[in-house]
């Protein structure tokens, strides 16, 4: 795994050095913009974990305060940001990302039943079993681009997913799902007598349960994020960058795109399946309905509604889209009258009977429409909004130049 | 799928292996015509929106639904009840439901609410043309000119809004829906080829012919009527045709208007094989998509037999000779030619050349 990884870069320095004044071509702002801001990276990436490892205090006001959603802002966090290593980066969209996420789970769960309930030789095979898996479908996908592409994804997809619920059911245990039991072998643990009897996932002794269990998906988080922030500044995401902008002149110019794109493709599946690990982690139990196409669609959804191809854009979009999910699905018609409690009686039942079918049973009509108000006005998703707003305020009433990120092809 | 529709064939023991396994594929292709002729209708809506338009329209699998619920809606129009004292019961006072319209106009009225399904068809042409209409008008010509992906997600996202609103009227749970009486019941298909005896539900012969009609009625239009001359130039060279000084932009209104009428019926007559829940558009549309793809993204005519033969193709998979020996393949089978096909041939079966060839 780690050797697709590393062929692309060899490849890279091999072109670079046979072309340089290609490569480092200034291609306008965008390219200097990321060249030269190492140290403002590093503050970015300080902020950054200082802000995930404080969520429990500054999202308590608004309800988020709890480790279980915490969890899930984190872990669905590190899905996006590796999703958006290949769509927001290369531009090649995946609609079948939650393959990976489905595999992560299962082989996740296979290793506390087989070895050891401690997460990390859980994790770590779990991102070795998702890579393995992305190569195998990016090999074959990334022969196509555009809308190709997508379907070829869609397809693999969905193929693991029916599977999972036909033939392979001794490995996935089809609709019930696969769960740990008292009766698993778990030969690590009980060769050095771990006292982990409970089923409980643990980090060297830590059960990986409430607090604990979020502090560790956002310590990993954290990790996912200075990774793909590397990867964006490295030569290797300038090269994903510039396939985005025109593969075409790639191809011409002599570069190899498909190495660069299937690496990316790899690393962004690892990401998916250390996500399905933690997924497997916080609640041992791995369900084929994590593979099914809309769990890809989902992902799709929170990168966009971020910000494609920025940095902090899908973390930021996961852990809105989840908050939604949360409260909106919460919502019912008391808690809608105590909403609404400060208005005459005649104006609350209107308001009541208007915002019913947005909540609770109905949180996912909300979703598309948020989803779609997000792709028609505002592209860039919410980064571009604080952009346009931060710039703004810079220039006072000057003209907003920022142009929406198109991903052209 | 409602499972006593399933068709079954009556084979003497004394019969050869041979014509048996021929009865049991005659009987799996004809199962397959029916669910191709959704497939077809839809992709040959898809491809219709694909070639003029240029959007990749995931919502179509919405507007199959929505044609659906048109048939859901009118029948319940028509069944519309009044309690009336059942006489046939004398031991205690009972009461049925019986519609407004067999209380008016007897025989006929009954024999209305009976045919509920096809007669909806009335209903579903004008409400899907203009919901064709209003989502083009409303949504999709702002996003002619942004990329694919981007038309991809927003009308997914409307797909999402579609579904939860027929789903807040209608609840989650499919709604059986049945066929006319006289078409309810079993033909016996057998004798037509000379075979044994192979009884075969009649209302999927009615919809693989309904199907094929709509299709040859879409065909005749493009090719017969100036109209249809002008979407296909548009189709060709969208450019060239509105530097001739015509409005393309007011034909491909039209043209979207007209797909989602076609997917509209095809979930109209589709709603006695499936009983119809709110997101058997989102099933579809991913079928659709391959059966697209296999085709040739751009081609009409490839779209419909790629969709009849993805549809021939899945139910013979599902054989169990053929289960056993690649088990699991009437699973993936439809994915796995759409791959191979893809992969050997990456403009579909009967794409044009250069037509997003990449």
């Amino acid at each position: 795994m780690s050797q697709s990884v590393m062929t692309p870069d060899e490849n890279l320095s091999k072109n670079m050095g046979r072309s340089p004044a290609e490569g480092h071509e200034p291609k306008g702002e965008g390219l200097r913009g990321f060249m030269s801001s190492s140290r403002s990276d590093y503050l970015l990436l300080a902020i950054f974990a200082l802000a995930i490892l404080t969520m429990p205090i500054w999202l308590a006001p608004i309800g988020a305060g709890y480790p279980d959603i915490l969890q899930k802002f984190a872990i669905f966090g590190i899905f996006a940001l590796g999703f958006n290593i290949l769509f927001g980066f290369s531009g090649y969209l995946s609609f079948g990302h939650a393959a990976f996420l489905g595999t992560g789970s299962y082989a996740a769960v296979w290793m506390f039943k087989l070895l050891s309930m401690n997460a990390v030789i859980a994790l770590v095979f779990a991102i070795v079993v998702a890579g393995v898996f992305a190569l195998l479908i990016g090999y074959v996908s990334l022969r196509r681009s555009g809308i190709y592409f997508s379907i070829l994804t869609l397809a693999f997809a969905q193929m693991s997913y029916n599977l999972a619920y036909s033939v392979l059911t001794p490995i996935t245990n089809g609709e019930t799902g696969l769960q740990v039991s008292g009766s698993d072998p778990r030969i690590l643990d009980h060769m050095f007598g771990s006292p982990s009897g409970r089923g409980v996932p643990d980090f060297f002794g830590i059960e990986l349960q409430g607090w604990p269990g979020f502090y560790f998906c956002a310590i990993l988080l954290i990790l996912a994020f200075f990774v793909t922030m590397r990867i964006r500044n490295s030569t290797f995401g300038l090269m994903l960058f510039a396939i985005k902008s025109n593969q075409n002149r790639m191809n011409y110019t002599g570069f190899a795109t498909r190495p660069y794109l299937l690496a990316a493709f790899v690393i962004s599946g690892m990401y998916a399946g250390l996500a399905g690990g933690l997924l497997a982690v916080t609640d041992p139990l791995a369900g084929a309905d994590r593979m099914q196409w809309t769990a890809s669609g989902e992902v799709v959804l929170m990168t966009i509604l971020g910000g494609v191809g920025t940095l902090l854009g899908p973390v930021i979009g996961a852990a809105v889209m989840k908050y939604l999910e949360q409260i909106f699905s919460s919502f019912n018609e008391g808690v809608l009258h105590r909403t609404f409690d400060f208005l005459p009686h005649g104006l609350q039942e209107f308001m009541v009977t208007i915002t019913s079918p947005f909540v609770g049973e109905g949180w996912q009509l909300t979703l598309g429409l948020l989803f779609m108000i997000v792709v028609i006005f505002l592209p860039g998703g919410i980064m571009e909004g604080v952009r346009r707003i931060s710039h703004r305020f810079r220039r006072g009433r000057g003209e907003t130049n920022a142009a929406p990120a198109h991903d052209g092809h | 799928m409602r499972r006593g529709d399933r068709p079954r064939t009556t084979r003497s023991p004394a019969e050869g292996s041979l014509v048996g396994s021929m009865d049991a594929i005659i009987l799996q292709i004809l199962n397959g015509l029916d669910k191709g002729g959704a497939y077809a209708l839809i992709a040959l809506g898809l491809t219709l929106i694909f070639g003029t338009l240029g959007v990749v329209n995931f919502a179509h699998g919405a507007l199959f639904m929505l044609g659906a619920f048109c048939a859901v809606a009118f029948s319940r129009l028509l069944t519309i009840s009044e309690r009336v004292r059942d006489e046939s019961v004398t031991f205690f006072e009972a009461y049925k439901e019986i519609p407004y319209l067999t209380l008016w106009y007897g025989d006929t009225g009954q024999a209305i609410v009976d045919w509920a399904v096809p007669l909806s068809i009335l209903l579903a042409i004008p409400v899907m043309l203009l919901i064709g209409f209003a989502m083009e008008r409303g949504l999709i010509r702002f996003f002619y000119k942004r990329s694919h992906a981007e038309q991809i997600l927003v009308t997914f996202g409307l797909a999402i809004v579609l579904q939860e609103i027929v789903k807040y009227f209608f609840g989650a749970n499919p709604i059986p829906m049945t066929a006319p009486p006289a078409l309810a019941g079993s033909a016996d298909i057998g004798a037509l080829f000379g075979m044994s005896n192979i009884s075969y539900p009649m209302w999927r012969i009615v919809y693989f012919l309904f199907s094929l009609a709509v299709i040859a009625l879409v065909f005749a239009f493009l090719q017969l009527t100036t109209f249809g001359m002008v979407v296909r130039a548009g189709m060709a060279d969208r450019e060239t045709v509105g530097l001739l000084g015509i409005n393309i932009g007011r034909k491909f209104t039209i043209v979207f208007g007209i797909a989602a009428v076609v997917a509209g019926l095809a979930g109209v007559m589709y709603t006695p094989i499936l009983a119809p829940n709110y997101h058997l558009g989102m099933d579809f549309l991913v079928l659709s998509f391959v059966v697209v793809v296999v085709g040739g993204m751009g081609s009409l005519g490839g779209a419909v037999i790629a969709g009849f033969l993805l549809g021939i193709l899945q139910s013979l998979a599902s054989m169990t000779e053929i289960k056993a020996i690649v088990p699991g393949i009437d699973q993936i089978i439809i994915y796995l030619v759409a791959v191979v096909v893809l992969l050997v041939r990456p403009r579909g079966l009967m794409g044009r050349r250069g037509v997003m060839e990449a």
